[in-house]
This record gives C-alpha cells, structure tokens and sequence, in this order.
C-alpha cells in the first residue's frame, strides 16, 4: 500500500525539519553499533520505536533518551549482531511499528461496524 | 516465572512488583519469542465498552505499555483542531484586561472540521484556507421598565454578561458555502466570557488558525484521554462466612460477591474491573497468603472524552493514523540520512 501520495494533514509537513534523522559521530564502521538523533521527536514514537525494535531478535541492544527537555531531539541507540546492522534494524522497527497500528486501525473500525458495544452503566 | 504470572503486575501492601514486560526474545531462558505480526493479530484486540457523541471507552488488549502510551500522548498533544489564536482589541472598556479576555477567548471549543483547514506558519499571509473569523460587538446598558428595588443584574442590564453564544461568525471567501451544512460557532453555548456593566463595551475581531496540543492546551481534541491496567483479584484459598463479608467490604459495591457453595458462603469475585486497587484487603491478618492483587500488564481500559469538535471514535483512528504518518515521515528521513552518511566517507 502506498501512502505516500496522499500524505494526511495530521503532520504540518512544512514543520518537518531537513535533518530529521541524523547519524551521530561515533558509529562503528559496519553500522552495527549507530546512535540516531532524531530532531523533533518524544516518547512518543521513542518509546513505541525502541519496543518494536527489540523484537527484532537480531538486536542486542536498543535504548532510547531525550538529553535536554528544552530541545525537541531524541538519541535512539542499536547495538546489532554482526549478521545485521543498525540502519536495518531502524528499517524494520518503523515497519512494524507501522504494521501494528494499521492492524490496530483494521480492529478498530471492525469493531465500530459491529457495533453491539458492552455497555456498562 | 510461571507463564501465566508474565503479563501480571503485582500489587503488595508496600511495593509493586513485576512492572516491566520483558516480552522480547530471549528474555527467557530455554525459550523463544520472535515477534511475528500473525501472532500479534491473534492476541491483539479492541474491545468497545461504551460510546456517546462525547465520549468512548474502550480495551486495547495485547500491546506493549508503549504503544498505548503513544497513542494517549498522540491524542492529548498532537491532534489538530481550530481555535482563536489572534485577537484584534478594537474597544474594550470591561474590567477584564485585554490579555486575560484574549486568553479566554482562545479556550473556547470552536466546531469546525480541522481537515477543512491549512495549516498557517506565521509568515503566512490570512486566507479562507487557514483562517476563522469571529467578531464580539458587545455593550452593556441599562435595562427598561426595570422595577425599582431589583438587584439582580440580568434583569436590572442587557449584556451584562458575556456569554460564548454572542461570538459572531464572520464567513471569509467560499467559507459561507464551504461550510453551509455545518456551520462554524463555538461547541457550547453558554461559555461565559466575562461580565460588563452599563456603559462598557467590547469590540474586538477574533482570528482561528490550526495548531496542536503540543504548542497550547487549547488546541487539544481532548478533555481527557486516559488508560488504566484491568485489576485481577485472584483468591488462592476460599474465604467464607464473616471473613467473606469484609473481604467483600474491603471493595468497592459490585467487585465481588457472596456466593453459596455446598452450604458454605464463599466469597467471589466478579467483577474486577470495577475495583479501584486500594489495597484495603492487605490490611487484613485473615486475608494474609489468601488474596493475591494483580493488574493485567497488557490490557488497557481507555477513556477517551472528546471537546465535542471531532467524534472520539474518529479521534482515536487519528491518533493511529498519525503514529502511521510518523513512520513513514522518519523512515523517509531515515533513508537520506544513510545517503549522507554514505557520501561523507
């Protein structure tokens, strides 16, 4: 599915910075180890980011801070095996992430249609 | 840990326990758990408790504490809607100072699709695109035919008070057709704004323009958008007769019950959702390795209550439909990066 084309106006695109993501200095050099800077960004997708990631069981570690509350930035870490690497892992993270809530979208709706709510007083 | 015991939060009398998930693979020993999104599909569920024009209240089962955190703080700060953002004082001899009535003014719920509208960065010129007009032309004088002795300034005035129902729509281009159906006031009519006496007037024009919770309260979709985790009372030995009834007392009406078993009067639970989790039955000696107080780790009792400006059905399917947007936007952002950082070496 392609939604790039029709992009909603939930997010002013406009505001979306240049740099959004950026590799911070200090990678190793087959990326398995990477810090991403993340401009514009809390727990928000942070946190839900960092959870889908680790389910990826080629990953070995992935944390996630927010260095300074007055900067809208977010430092998202990978460690990797060496059977992957970090940009892969971010990849797949984003995918599932966006993967989970499309199905959450899909229960949603089919669950409005059913209607027959278990109403509690 | 035994299975069943992974996805429960303990409560002690003192501390609680088991907090974090660890549902990531090799978390346990001997044993795999790859995340698959089949799998998740079967576990996940939403289940629709309740809903009203304002109001839904719904379970989210099976996802992790961060998803319905995004989603929570999706719905309070990120949501767009329209809401007076300029206020152009022509008059106003009222005792409310311009900036405390501008503020006011600005929390107004206005009902008008924000989807309708562009966004407007402060460089960008006032259109029909970004742009609700309101103007409050209002002026306090004496009432007629007043009786003498009366005190009461609603009837001794006209205006003397201010409520929402006065701001005037002020249709701008295509806005009068564009919006015919529906047209753009504020969601209740009986804010009120501020109070004048005779002789004081306010004249002012008001400008909407579309933001989000994040940059001002005012602009959230919201009222309040909560989770809470499911209580799971679990009896481990049948409490009976005297003991059955303050065990039942230690709840709140309609947590558990008194059931008759082979002659005996048992205590039960049934209905746990109801429970506030006060930890009162800890208290108890009788009850000491008899009662075990537990919330389901992934199942979550949202509450979702909207300003009345989207439906809250709709405003959850934003909420996800905006963490699907964030994806995408940062896995764009994510792929030039990597070109970057490709050309650098």
């Amino acid at each position: 599915m392609d939604t790039s084309e029709n992009l909603p106006t939930y997010i002013a695109v406009l505001d979306v910075p240049e740099e959004k993501i950026e590799i911070l200095p200090g990678a190793s050099a087959d990326l398995t180890s990477v810090t991403f800077s993340i401009k514009e960004e809390d727990h928000t997708l942070g946190n839900s980011l960092r959870w889908s990631i680790m389910q990826n069981p080629q990953v070995d570690f992935c944390g996630y801070s927010i260095p300074h509350p007055s900067e809208a930035k977010t430092n998202l870490r990978i460690q990797t095996t060496d059977r992957s690497n970090a940009i892969d892992a971010m990849n797949k993270g984003l995918d599932d992430l966006r993967s989970v809530c499309q199905i959450m979208k899909a229960r949603l709706h089919q669950r409005l249609k059913e209607g027959n709510y278990a109403h509690t007083e | 840990m035994a299975l069943e015991d992974r996805n429960r939060v303990v409560i002690l009398e003192d501390r609680v326990e088991n907090i974090s998930g660890a549902d990531f693979p090799m978390s346990f020993d001997g044993e795999d758990v790859p995340f698959h999104l089949e799998g998740f599909k079967k576990t996940f569920d939403i289940k629709i408790i309740r809903l009203t024009p304002t109001d839904i209240e719904f379970d989210l089962i099976g996802v992790d504490a961060s998803i319905a955190n995004a989603l929570r703080r999706i719905l309070i700060s990120e949501i767009p809607t329209m809401a007076i953002e300029k206020v152009y004082m022509i008059n106003n001899t009222g005792i409310m100072q311009d900036e405390v009535l501008a503020h006011r003014l600005g929390l107004i719920p206005i009902l008008a699709d924000p989807n309708e509208f562009q966004w407007k960065r402060p460089s960008d010129p006032p259109t029909d695109q970004n742009t609700i007009v309101f103007k409050l032309d209002v002026a306090c004088a004496k009432g007629r035919d007043v009786p003498e002795g009366e005190t009461d300034p609603k009837i001794k005035y006209i205006n003397s008070s201010i409520y929402s129902s006065q701001l005037q729509w002020d249709p701008k281009g295509d806005q009068e057709t564009r919006f015919a159906q529906n047209p753009i006031r504020p969601i209740h009519d009986d804010i009120l704004i501020t109070k004048l006496r005779p002789g004081q007037i306010i004249s002012c024009e008001l400008h909407c323009e579309k933001g989000i919770g994040k940059d001002h309260a005012k602009f959230s979709p919201v009222a309040t958008a909560s989770y809470r985790l499911l209580p799971d009372i679990q009896i481990l030995e049948d409490i009976t007769d005297d003991d059955a009834e303050l065990f039942r007392d230690c709840f709140p009406p309609g947590v558990v019950d008194i059931v008759e078993e082979d002659g005996v009067r048992k205590a039960k639970v049934i209905n746990p959702r109801k429970d506030t989790v006060s930890r009162e039955v800890l208290r108890h000696k009788q009850f000491e390795g008899k009662v075990r107080l537990t919330r389901v780790r992934d199942h979550f009792i949202f509450n979702v209550e909207s300003t009345g400006i989207v439906s809250p059905e709709a405003l959850v399917n934003q909420a996800l439909d905006i963490l699907i947007e964030k994806c995408e936007i940062s896995k764009a952002a994510l792929d030039s990066a990597v070109k970057g950082n490709n050309e650098e070496e």
